[in-house]
């Protein structure tokens, strides 16, 4: 192992030129005990050129920094730890996310906190389609747009996109609270506008400033289920 | 005797071969209920199966080993390739994913329990892993499925192994459903759900598409649980060939094929019925696919779809696979379709034997239901010992048949062992028409 200790006791850093990303998720894991309850453990990570599953499964207060692109999945299943990307993201950042934040500086690409159950996820560029698919939880914010069937079968959490939205925003869209600023270019199944009371300003205000961006939220849209599919009705067939 | 009383044939009535009681029965519910049906079970037509294939037992040119003192050893071990913690299961039979909400909690608990009496692993399902489930599992294998209810890295870690499921036999290409009265204040909260309503389970996973991306799937998942279980693949028998190749190609450790009798806790009759191709046709493929990559043996195969007894067992080990998987018959096991609920049966419009609305809720031996006072029906320490005795039969029979051939272990049963019933049996196994050496599609007839 040839990772350095740097300036603080605990801060470390990975250069995946010289390290592979096996060895920077398992020092991670091994190490996920000692950085526990003695605040954030800073850790850089440079020259990700493009790779996946970059910083996965972390179950401790990392403070990650990550210089550069990303490939797929990077910080999947993340718990506690805080993951930031200088850069582009793959598919899938965040997946199945359970706590913590993962900052995205750039763009994402598909599916971005897919399935993520908690945490937040914010991404400063734009996200492709169907981000926050099946999101069971977690906040997503978006300073940009996203893609086509973003939001698709999401169940709990919130999406909010600062930008625009693609087609197919919220298809068969369950719980999931879904807030955008800019223009929908069209609404899946089920999905509808949907009054945006004191509360809901109140959730998009303490979400954006958690994503410390600057917007107002009377300038949002809110959008949810009608929830007429929840359970299958034959009447409903041509909506499917 | 009157026309319309039950299965009231005289003399003159002549029912057609094409619209038959059932075929009639079925366009009259749907007239009637405007909505296709859905169903547990598995596929109820007859398709060419491990009954149309007999052993050819030792004899002259081959010997036998004495049945009841030389030694035919069942185990297996699975996950070799990649995993440094493989699966070692003392017998070839595994219990397949079933989720909880399709089943009771009690029957979860006891396929739990009568897997680990017998050293074979059980299998969690859509919803996630149970804590009785863990704790009565001594080998449980964690589904990553496209749906990720419950789904949780927790979880994931503590398995003994991780299957991610693209397909199963009852329905290659479709999602699920679990329908909203089986939807319980606890299954709702596994799976983020409010209670009542239609649980969708996605035809594809959320967040890859196609092998190349299967591949960097399955590499974040070892990354996350630092390459220590195995990783399978389950895939619902079609185009097997392919499926098992490009499995192979995206780093899987075991492929898991589920034949077309493969059974499910709801699906559509269309579905369940008319997609996908039986076990028998799809072995053979899989075990081309592996032998082509030089992988055969290296990464494990265990099929389903249709397992009920030691025969089957061994007909599959012999084409190839070195596991089968069961899960209709586990249930049975544990008191399905049990004669001692023929009340229970009745009141629901069913009977024993019959009964197939798995999806319902509604279930009299408290197993495909989440209303507790059935599921308390449901003893799982005895229902655990019913699986265990079960699987020790199968496996049983599965050695007396191998004993029979000449193998001191079932792994080292082969094609060769095999003769079939069927042309049509013939040309899917792969093996001669018996008192023939022919066999279809791969031999000329001589």
């Amino acid at each position: 192992m040839t990772a350095s200790e740097t300036t603080a006791r605990t801060a470390l850093s990975f250069d995946l030129r010289v390290e592979s990303v096996r060895e920077l998720n398992r020092r991670l894991h091994e190490e996920a005990a000692a950085a526990s309850g003695a605040g954030p453990v800073p850790v850089q990570v440079l020259h990700p050129d493009g790779r996946h599953s970059i910083a996965v499964g972390l179950t401790a207060d990392y403070d990650v920094t990550i210089e550069g692109h990303v490939g797929y999945y990077c910080a999947g299943m993340n718990q506690l730890a805080t993951v930031r990307v200088r850069g582009n993201c793959g598919v899938g950042v965040a997946e199945n996310m359970m706590s913590g934040s993962v900052i995205v500086q750039g763009s994402a690409s598909q599916a971005a906190g897919a399935t993520a159950r908690g945490g937040l996820l914010v991404i400063h560029g734009d996200a492709s389609a169907r981000c926050g698919i099946s999101l069971k939880g977690a906040d997503v914010v978006v300073r940009g747009s996203v893609g086509h069937m973003s939001g698709f079968m999401a169940q709990k959490g919130a999406l909010v996109v600062c930008g625009d939205a693609g087609e197919a925003l919220g298809d068969s869209l369950y719980e999931a609270r879904v807030y955008v600023r800019g223009s929908v270019a069209g609404l899946g199944a089920d999905c509808v506008e949907k009054e945006m009371r004191d509360e809901h300003r109140d959730q998009l205000a303490a979400l954006l400033a958690r994503a410390e961006v600057d917007a107002d939220p009377d300038e949002f849209r809110r959008y949810g289920s009608a929830r007429r599919l929840y359970n299958f009705h034959i009447d409903n067939v041509g909506v499917y | 005797m009157a026309v319309d009383a039950p299965l009231g044939w005289h003399p003159g009535l002549r029912e057609s071969a094409t619209f038959d009681r059932n075929a009639i029965a079925e366009i009259q519910r749907a007239a009637r209920e405007g909505m296709y049906d859905i169903r547990g079970f598995g596929a109820k037509r007859r398709v060419p199966h491990f009954d149309d294939l007999l052993f050819l037992g030792a004899s002259v040119s081959r010997y036998p080993l004495e049945g009841y003192r030389e030694r035919c050893a069942t185990d297996v071990t699975i996950g070799t390739r990649f995993a440094s913690e493989p699966i070692h299961l003392d017998i070839p039979i595994t219990i397949a994913g079933m989720s909880f909400g399709a089943l009771s909690g009690p029957a979860k608990e006891a396929l739990g329990r009568g897997a680990s009496e017998v050293g074979t692993s059980t299998t969690t399902g859509d919803g996630g892993m149970t804590p009785e489930e863990r704790e009565h599992s001594t080998k449980l294998v964690y589904q990553l499925l496209p749906s990720r209810y419950g789904m949780n890295p927790d979880d994931l870690r503590r398995a003994d192994a991780i299957e991610v499921v693209v397909g199963q036999g009852a329905k290659p290409g479709g999602g699920g459903m679990l329908l909203g009265h089986k939807i319980s204040e606890r299954v709702a909260e596994m799976r983020d759900l409010p209670p009542g309503i239609d649980q969708r389970s996605a035809c594809r996973h959320p967040d890859w598409t196609g092998p190349d991306d299967l591949e960097i799937k399955i590499e974040e998942l070892r990354e996350i649980t630092d390459w220590r279980i195995p990783i399978y693949v389950k895939v619902g028998a079609s185009r097997t060939y392919y499926d098992v190749a490009l499995a192979v190609k995206a780093g899987a450790d075991a492929i898991v094929l589920d034949g077309m009798q493969g059974g499910t806790a709801a699906t559509q009759e269309v579905f369940i019925e008319h997609v996908g191709i039986p076990i028998l046709a799809a072995i053979p493929q899989a075990v081309e696919s592996l032998v082509e990559l030089d992988m055969h043996r290296k990464v494990q195969l265990i099929v389903s779809g249709g397992i009920r007894t030691g025969a089957d067992v061994a007909k599959a080990l012999a084409l190839g696979a070195d596991a089968v998987s069961i899960g209709v018959a586990a249930l049975i096991a544990l008191g399905d379709n049990a004669p001692e609920h023929a009340g229970g049966y009745a009141e629901i419009g069913s009977a024993a034997g019959f009964y197939d609305d798995w999806q319902a809720g509604r279930d009299p031996a408290g197993i495909s239901t989440q209303e507790p006072e059935l599921a308390a029906r449901l003893d799982p320490v005895l229902g655990g010992r019913r699986l265990a005795n079960y699987l020790r039969t199968l496996t049983l029979e599965a050695q007396t048949l191998a004993r029979a051939c000449g193998k001191s272990h079932v792994h080292n049963l082969e094609p060769e062992d095999l003769v079939a019933l069927t042309i049509e049996a013939a040309a899917m196994a792969r093996v001669p028409l018996a008192g023939t050496s022919w066999i279809p599609g791969v031999t000329a007839i001589s």
